[in-house]
């Protein structure tokens, strides 16, 4: 995983709440083997008019001109703002590789479903909680002020704005550490590798039909 | 020592060491496989020159991508073919057990691992899949990861967690006639919410959790992540270890013996400290059916489509206008007067025995209503296929009108061929009903399988007890 370098970006705002993997997603691109190449469909069914398929081309697909991605002012945003239960619903982890194969480094939203949240950390996204009313703010400055952007240092966990206010923001320190180091967490885990052997050789003495098959 | 919950049990038991950042290193001691979140770890463990740490821990089958029509050709779509032979070469190269597509105990994961005795009380169970929850209904500590954690509990048997905070859902009282576990799951998420359980792991517990069969508290707790938590539990009793004694992974002999005495501390203690307490009175709980694209947009078969602008809170407010006009929805419209085009009885959270059972009595003699256009039935297994064919089930399915398939996730997420058309409406006794989660365009209405059952003979919603 790369190192997460602070982000200097063009802010799109997705103002809906509970926005599912599904919709990050669609099912149909899950068919991939691949971690990568997801963007093209990222949010597929919201930015095209038609229905996609893996292996299609989308570059001449007709797009829908309301969604907000589509719109030239937020052209290579790298900073999502959304509102409540952002990435709700299934488990793929195919969501944050599309965000972040489309471009997008952070997520700011007033919270996250838990095991989004994570797989974002996981794949060197930055999603960050703040609480309703300062995401509320964000969306009425986006909105407001073409070329809107947004400066996020994960290291001072701070975000600032362009008329240079400064919000704090909050995150778990392991998960800044990891983050900011791109660490391999395998790797790490695998410092453990007595540990784990010996929590082993105890659970097979207190429970052996858990090592059964 | 105060006493604890089960949930911090189970935790307590798995930590194999505190990292001292608040994380821990935690056990698995269960690891389920299927083909759609798993060939980029597979991948990841093969550019990395690693190992599965305990191959036996791993149980695969694919599920996601499968016909649930004739099988005997194989996969159509060479892109999902592509993906179930991934899963069977990783399988056989890594030492890995797999039902395959052809194995009659090929099934939905979720249902495979209880039916094969492959989930246990008092153990970790993980999946990628967030449905994983359902497994919990052993009082076993079972939540969905995504595929950076499923390289790594392939790898090291072992993911990095930080401890959820506990929220207790008691239900208690008698459910009244109709009312299923679905119902009761479905009534919850409306009170609490999508992120109701956000950062928690909820325990349900009271009399009515108590009176449902296992098959029962494992709808519930598939649906756990439907109200935002990623793990849902069910204390173990009799019931529980009934229901496992016998099956081909469960211990047996002195082991069985050694097992079921530490099964039985699988419990809350009296005393145990919850962060959030939730009570219902399932007395309260009507046969439920959600109207719009969440599923705690959900109202009483007897109620009516809510008017958004009745929702103070204005996120809310926008929302249900959103889904109202995706659902083709008017505020005021008797939930009884929605009338389906297709109808699904399947899916990890009512594809079971007990499920197919309850929906054949309601089709039993009745036939499938003519604006129906398709009703259809898939078990979650081979192995319920068949018990369900020995029991005569499939016969009247057919004989009503419906279509009997063969097991797997199916028109749940539409990855394979079963899905809905753009603007079709569908009685789906499945988790999601988010825009097109069953085809883009979909309209998906949640409900229980004799739910499904009766809006299939009847044409609409209708509160069975009323047939
Ligand atoms: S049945 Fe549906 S919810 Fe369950 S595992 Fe399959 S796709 Fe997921």
């Amino acid at each position: 995983m790369e190192k997460f370098i602070p982000v200097n970006g063009i802010v799109a705002p997705l103002d809906r709440a509970n926005i599912d993997t599904d919709a990050i997603i669609p099912k149909q691109f899950l068919k991939s083997i691949k971690r990568s190449g997801f963007g093209p469909n990222l949010f597929d069914e919201w930015r095209y008019l038609d229905h996609g398929e893996p292996g299609i081309d989308n570059s001449v697909r007709p797009l829908n001109p309301e969604f907000v991605l589509n719109q030239e002012r937020y052209r290579g945003a790298q900073i999502l703002l959304a509102r409540d239960n952002f990435g709700c619903g299934s488990s793929r982890e195919h969501a944050p590789w599309a965000l972040l194969d489309y471009g997008f480094r952070v997520i700011i939203a007033p919270s996250f479903a838990d095991i989004f949240f994570n797989n974002c950390f996981k794949n060197g996204i930055l999603p960050i909680v703040l609480d309703a009313n300062t995401v509320a703010e964000l969306f009425m400055e986006v909105e407001g002020n073409p070329g809107y952007r947004l400066t996020v240092d994960l290291a001072a966990q701070t975000i600032a704005k362009p008329d240079g206010t400064v919000v704090q923001f909050p995150v778990d320190d392991f998960r800044k550490h990891r983050l900011l180091e791109g660490l391999d967490d395998i790797g790490l885990t695998l410092e453990h590798a007595d540990e784990i052997r010996a929590y082993e050789t105890r659970r097979k003495f207190e429970a052996p039909w858990l090592f059964g098959n | 020592m105060p006493g604890r919950t089960l949930y911090e049990k189970l935790w307590d038991a798995h930590v194999v060491r505190d990292n001292g950042d608040g994380t821990s290193l935690l056990y698995i001691d269960r690891h389920l496989v299927h083909e759609v979140t798993s060939p980029q770890a597979f991948e990841g463990l093969r550019l990395a020159a690693r190992k599965p740490w305990r191959v036996s821990a791993n149980l695969a089958t694919p599920d996601h991508n499968v016909p649930t029509t004739d099988r005997s050709k194989g996969i159509d779509d060479p892109v999902s073919r592509l993906q179930v032979q991934t899963l069977d070469n990783n399988c056989a190269t890594f030492g890995i057990t797999e039902f395959k597509m052809d194995d009659p105990r090929q099934g939905i994961v979720h249902v495979i691992g209880p039916e094969q005795g492959a989930t246990l009380p008092g153990m970790t169970v993980v999946c990628g899949d967030s449905h994983t929850s359902t497994h919990g209904a052993f009082g076993a500590l079972a939540f969905g990861i995504g595929t950076s954690e499923v390289e790594h509990v392939l790898a090291t048997q072992c993911l990095v967690q930080k401890q959820s905070k506990s929220m207790l859902i008691s239900i208690d009282g008698t459910l009244g006639a109709g009312v299923t576990a679905k119902d009761l799951v479905l009534a919850v998420i409306g009170e609490i919410g999508t992120a109701g359980g956000t950062g928690y792991a909820i325990e349900f517990g009271g009399k009515a959790i108590r009176g449902l069969s296992i098959e029962g508290r494992m709808t519930v707790c598939n649906m756990a992540i439907e109200a935002g938590a990623r793990a849902g539990m069910v204390a173990v009793d009799d019931k529980t270890i009934e229901y496992i004694k016998g099956r081909p992974y469960a211990p047996a002999g002195a082991q069985w013996e050694q097992a079921i005495a530490a099964w039985r501390e699988l419990h809350s203690d009296p005393g145990a400290v919850f962060d959030r307490v939730v009570r219902l009175d399932a007395g309260n709980i009507k046969p439920q059916v959600t109207w719009g694209t969440s599923p705690e947009m959900v109202a009483p078969v007897n109620g009516t489509v809510p008017d958004p602008e009745s929702f103070e809170d204005p996120v809310r407010r926008e929302s249900a206008r959103h889904a109202l006009a995706y659902m083709g929805l008017d505020p005021g419209t008797p939930m009884s007067a929605i009338a389906p085009d297709k109808v699904f009885i399947g899916s990890c959270t009512n594809s079971r025995i007990e499920d197919l059972r309850a929906a054949a009595a309601v089709v039993k003699g009745r036939r499938v209503a003519d604006n129906i256009k398709l009703a259809m039935v898939v078990p979650g297994s081979g192995l319920v296929k068949q018990q369900a064919e020995a029991e005569g089930l499939d016969r009247i399915f057919a004989e009503a009108g419906f279509e009997w398939r063969e097991p797997g996730c199916s028109m749940c997420l539409a990855m394979n061929a079963d899905r809905l058309e753009a603007g079709e409406r569908c009685a789906s006794t499945s988790n999601r009903n988010f825009e097109g989660r069953q085809g883009k365009g979909g309209r998906t209405h949640l409900v229980s399988p004799i739910m499904a059952a009766a809006a299939a003979v009847t044409g609409h919603f209708v509160d069975v007890s009323e047939l």
